[in-house]
């Protein structure tokens, strides 16, 4: 089937899963269990992922810029703007979209081809509602505390290198990190973060909510979400720096 | 009463069903039979509005249900329990929760009087102190039996199970097959059960739709059915031995 048919029956299903709730106080409930199945739950790959990140940034940084005429502070810029332009809200989505977006396809591959979805419909439940629109939720409200933790920790894991391996002061890296903040640059990491997170939680869905087969497609479509996912973000980080940042 | 009146549905170049007009009576154990790719989960699916039929309409009591609105449809849904071949419980809940699920979504009671009707339905198909286990704890019979209580949970109008005994053993088949007879007259429901097992359809069927190669082959009650004279349904139905040897009995007599 063409690009063109997935394309409308996304935005289709995107029209049934923000049509109005039945009943408020299950999404709400099924929301704040998403918030931990799909944010608390990534905590612990983001922190590790960030610290290891930032370390590696600024150990990089100072090997390239290893010049008497660049002051030293400037590798504590350089990990900086990377961490908040670009290292936390896409890279972190890139990996959110591995670790979340599979498992929500899977979920919801899993749910259509044991005939859990149909029996929502037959009931008369709104499954693609029910199903999505609490993770979309969850998603665009926890994944910017995710971001914004990377990015304390992301720059925290450069400040340990750096020191630690005595490439660059601990002064000089504070001095560096503070140097033309711009916060506007983190309204611009938390606004792809928002957008990252919707694709991810959308994208993934579809291709969980029209797995047909048994198994080996929901295996399928949770690769599927990872892959066109990814593809979807870079796109859009593309299209989204150049229309906020140019 | 569930009327099906010209139904026709295709899939790509496979015309699937062709022509199908049906009755469904209320308060009876009405039976789609056929072999495996007759055609007849298509056409059940049709009826509960899973698909959307190409040609006919399905009329629910008189509401023709492909033509009603999107608040009429899920309406005339709230009105449907359906027992699916998997049993299709939400591996996420239990099954306290599984059975209150249409409850909490649909009905204006209290958390308490949930509760209450979900034990209450949990009771009349024999689970007890079995509230707090989740669906991959249970037997396929005890899943068929939860399937059953959450689908009578909102007094349903209309009840639909799909081939109700597959992957049990006789036993527990029969079980299955005397519970949705009891829940028919209780709650006066018209019943569909999709079905290829003919011990089923001997034991509660009342009036049975033959479907083959996607079109209604046969229509009659099971007294009728030993009797027919249609080769492709004798076929179907005397394919095993005991039934051959059956047909010899009656006949004998």
């Amino acid at each position: 089937m063409g690009i063109l048919f997935h394309i409308g029956r996304y935005f289709l299903l995107l029209g049934e899963t923000f049509s109005k709730p039945e009943r408020l106080s299950l999404y709400w409930q099924r929301t704040i269990e998403e918030v931990d199945q799909l944010g608390v739950r990534s905590l612990g790959i983001v922190a590790l992922l960030s610290v290891f990140m930032g370390a590696v940034i600024t150990i990089q940084t100072k090997t390239n810029i290893d010049s008497p005429l660049i002051q030293a502070w400037v590798v504590g810029f350089a990990a900086r703007q990377s961490t908040i332009l670009e290292f936390s809200p896409t890279i972190i989505s890139l990996i959110l979209a591995g670790k979340v977006g599979s498992n929500i396809a899977a979920e919801i591959g899993s749910m259509r081809v044991k005939e859990q979805i149909d029996a929502l419909d037959i009931m008369g439940v709104n499954s693609a509602g029910y199903l999505i629109l609490p993770k979309v939720v969850a998603s665009v409200v926890i994944n910017p505390f995710l971001v914004i933790i990377s990015m304390f920790l992301s720059i925290f894991g450069g400040w340990a290198a750096g020191v630690g391996t005595g490439i660059v002061s601990g002064a000089d890296y504070i001095q560096g990190i503070q140097m033309s903040f711009d916060p506007y640059h983190v309204t611009y990491a938390l606004i792809k973060t928002v957008v990252f997170a919707v694709v991810i939680t959308t994208v993934s869905a579809y291709q969980g909510y029209y797995t047909q087969g048994g198994t080996r497609e929901v295996g399928i479509s949770s690769t599927k979400a990872v892959v066109y996912s990814d593809v979807v973000i870079l796109i859009l980080n593309y299209m989204l720096t150049q229309l906020l940042l140019i | 009463m569930i009327e099906v009146q010209g139904v026709s549905k295709r899939f790509g170049a496979t015309q699937v069903l062709t022509d199908i007009n049906a009755v469904f009576h209320k308060g009876k154990v009405n039976m789609i039979i056929g072999k495996s790719g007759s055609g007849k989960s298509v056409l059940a699916k049709c009826i509960v509005g899973l698909h959307v039929p190409d040609e006919g309409r399905v009329l629910y009591d008189g509401r023709s249900f492909h033509e009603l609105d999107k608040e009429q449809k899920r309406q005339v849904r709230q009105e449907i329990g359906m027992l699916f071949q998997s049993s299709a419980l939400f591996d996420s809940l239990n099954v306290m929760e599984n059975v209150m699920f249409p409850l909490k979504m649909f009905a204006t009671m209290s958390e308490s009087e949930m509760r209450d009707r979900a034990a209450l339905c949990l009771k009349r198909v024999n689970i007890v102190d079995k509230d707090h286990l989740f669906p991959s704890e249970l037997s396929g019979g005890m899943q068929k039996r939860v399937g059953i209580a959450r689908a009578i949970a909102m007094t349903p109008k209309y009840l639909f199970v799909d081939e109700p005994n597959s992957g049990l053993d006789p036993q527990t088949s029969i079980v299955i097959d005397d519970l949705i007879k009891e829940l028919t007259e209780e709650y006066g429901t018209t019943t569909i059960v999709i079905t290829h097992d003919m011990n089923s359809v001997m034991e509660t069927g009342e009036n049975i739709v033959f479907i083959h190669q996607g079109r209604k082959w046969w229509q009659g009650d099971k007294d009728q059915l030993l009797d027919s004279e249609n080769k492709e349904l004798n076929d179907f139905i005397f394919a095993s031995g005991l039934m051959r040897q059956v047909r010899k009995a009656i006949k004998g007599r």
